[in-house]
């Protein structure tokens, strides 16, 4: 009995994105990296091309971050007070592919920092290492209409990844984002018919829709991942059938999620039958991190660096299969 | 849904001016503007005015020469369907249409294999349009087979079921919604199925509201395709809102806007 085809193919590619600048573009970067342009679900090489493997973004803070705990502290010991030092040792030791600059100072209800000195802290990591850079705002939808005209300014011609807009807030990121040669995630609350809203929102502001990433929110694993699993899977096939609102690259935030639960914070004196925190919360983040490679992330934010290390190596091996 | 503007019709009397006096302004008119509302073909018809060929290409090439839209060469004569298209620039096309009489079937269903057409195929023959669901399935069958038999694909294959106005034969509606069923599965994957929407309405006073329920009723049955008049804003409605609740667009607050861009920006 012949074996039946069982092949799928697909109408459209999802958009490829650019990431950085170099000299000659504009920009400053040493490096720009790729993402999308699969035309085929996450790996699945034997129905259609995945010319981009995903990529590891690397977290770094604009204020040193006192709630991780200490085992993702550990490793950049000495360096969290120093955004610029502390991206340089994501790229140099722990290999990223990106940096995801968080301008959590500027949050309101926090240091409530000014625009400007987010824009110093931008241009010192620009100036530290010669990756793209993610920057992401603190959230809060008015602070963030103030500081990223000024950061996207300090950046201009950088071609960073600006976030996030929301259905509720999009106008002035994306009149950032155009002027200052920017592109841009778009974030929805676990939800695929707000994720095409806001693409719709943005491009009817005048924003190219293949200059944009889709952000669904992301769960860590055991906290509604396979909700956000699901909403990323009818996505891709949707983008893959051909529906341009749905056909941009995913963005997953692994590391915050994962850091956040307690089966990767706990410490072995408070869960005796847990094992080692230090093993434990690497393999809570990777394991997140798996999960949503299988999903079709493109991007994936993460914090430790034995996380990071395996999510690299897991995606080289499902990258093997590449014609 | 594939939408085939009715519009350039010698029937309507500015057309049938037009081709007469080989004026292309109006032609060229009803084209944009029924490319721009989002049609999939445009329906060419000069029967009302013309049974020569050399009319059906003019009428062709005025169309090609103002939009990028696929053509829907449409007439009774092999002759005036060989040349709409001989006339055609290399786009997709469809034939509009054979019947299952074995004379039409002989010599229009190789021209549509020649050309790499797609085929309508109205349910009717000799002894004319069916009034039952058996003789629409026995019909739209006959005309499936010679076509796949003659190297057509089942999705170049166009089935007319043969709608009638609502007004005079009240019956036959809910018969053509059966037949559709029965349309659907006579092959996997299985051939468009298509109709003459505007039928539906004819002399009625609410023919809006009748041609846009009839639609949205026959796409749940399994309508992919239908000649229509594509300029009416609440027919698109309908038909866009069919596709979202048939869970072939995902949902947003836009979905119309959503529908009109990818139709005026081709396939976005």
């Amino acid at each position: 009995m012949p074996v039946p085809e069982v092949r799928e193919s697909f109408s459209q590619a999802i958009y490829t994105v650019r990431l950085g600048a170099s000299w000659e573009e504009g920009g400053t970067r040493t490096k720009v990296v790729t993402v999308g342009g699969e035309r085929a679900l996450p790996f699945h090489h034997f129905d259609g091309e995945i010319p981009n493997p995903p990529v590891v973004a690397m977290e770094v803070w604009d204020i040193p971050p006192e709630d991780w705990p200490d085992p993702v502290r550990a490793p950049f010991q000495g360096v969290l007070d120093s955004p610029g030092k502390w991206a340089r040792k994501c790229v140099e030791e722990y290999g990223a592919d990106l940096i995801c600059l968080r301008l959590v100072g500027t949050d309101p209800a926090g240091e409530n920092r000014a625009p400007a000195e987010a824009a110093s802290v931008v241009k010192e990591v620009l100036a530290a290492v010669g990756v793209p850079l993610i920057i992401w705002g603190c959230g809060n939808p008015d602070k963030d209409n103030e500081v990223f005209p000024v950061v996207g300014e300090a950046a201009a011609g950088e071609n960073c990844l600006l976030g996030t807009i929301t259905q509720d807030n999009y106008k002035t990121l994306v009149a950032v984002a155009t002027a200052y040669k920017h592109k841009l995630i778009a974030e929805s609350p676990v939800d695929i018919n707000i994720a095409k809203q806001v693409n719709i929102l943005a491009m009817d502001a005048g924003f190219p829709l293949e200059d944009l990433v889709i952000y669904p929110s992301t769960g860590a694993l055991g906290y509604g991942i396979e909700y956000v699993y699901s909403i990323m899977e009818r996505t891709r096939l949707a983008g893959l059938g051909g529906d341009k609102f749905m056909a941009q690259p995913i963005l997953c935030d692994i590391g915050k999620e994962a850091w956040a639960v307690k089966e990767a914070r706990a410490s072995k004196e408070e869960q005796p039958s847990w094992g080692d925190e230090r093993l434990r919360g690497p393999l809570w983040e990777a394991t997140t991190a798996y999960m949503y490679l299988l999903a079709g992330a493109d991007i994936l934010i993460m914090r430790h660096p034995q996380a990071v290390r395996a999510v690299k190596e897991m995606i080289q091996i499902l990258m093997r299969g590449r014609g | 849904m594939i939408l085939i503007g009715e519009r350039i019709n010698a029937g309507f009397k500015d057309i049938g001016r037009a081709i007469r006096a080989h004026d292309p302004e109006p032609i060229r008119r009803w084209a944009r503007e029924q490319a721009a509302a989002g049609a999939d073909f445009l329906d060419l018809n000069i029967g009302a005015v013309s049974k020569n060929p050399a009319d059906m290409a003019w009428l062709v090439e005025v169309v090609q020469e103002t939009v990028p839209t696929p053509i829907c060469v449409d007439s009774n004569h092999p002759e005036v369907l060989r040349a709409g298209l001989e006339a055609l620039d290399g786009r997709p096309a469809l034939l509009n249409s054979t019947t299952a009489e074995d004379e039409k079937l002989e010599k229009i269903v190789p021209l549509a294999v020649k050309y790499g057409a797609g085929l309508i195929g109205v349910a009717q023959d000799e002894r004319g349009s069916p009034q039952d669901v058996e003789r629409r399935v026995e019909l739209g069958a006959k005309i499936f087979m010679a076509a796949t038999e003659a190297g057509l694909p089942p999705d170049k294959i166009f089935l007319d079921p043969v709608l009638m106005p609502i007004r005079f034969m009240q019956d036959q509606a809910l018969k053509v919604l059966e037949a559709i069923r029965e349309y659907r599965i006579l092959s996997d994957p299985p051939p468009h199925i298509s109709v003459g929407l505007s039928n539906i309405c004819s002399q009625a006073k609410e023919r809006g509201l009748i041609t846009r329920t009839f639609v949205v009723m026959a796409m749940a049955a399994g309508l992919d395709a239908a000649i229509c008049n594509v300029l009416d804003p609440d027919l698109r409605a309908a038909i866009a809102t069919a596709e979202l609740i048939l869970n072939r667009e995902i949902y947003t607050d836009d979905y119309l806007k959503v529908w009109a861009l990818r139709r005026s920006k081709g396939g976005m």
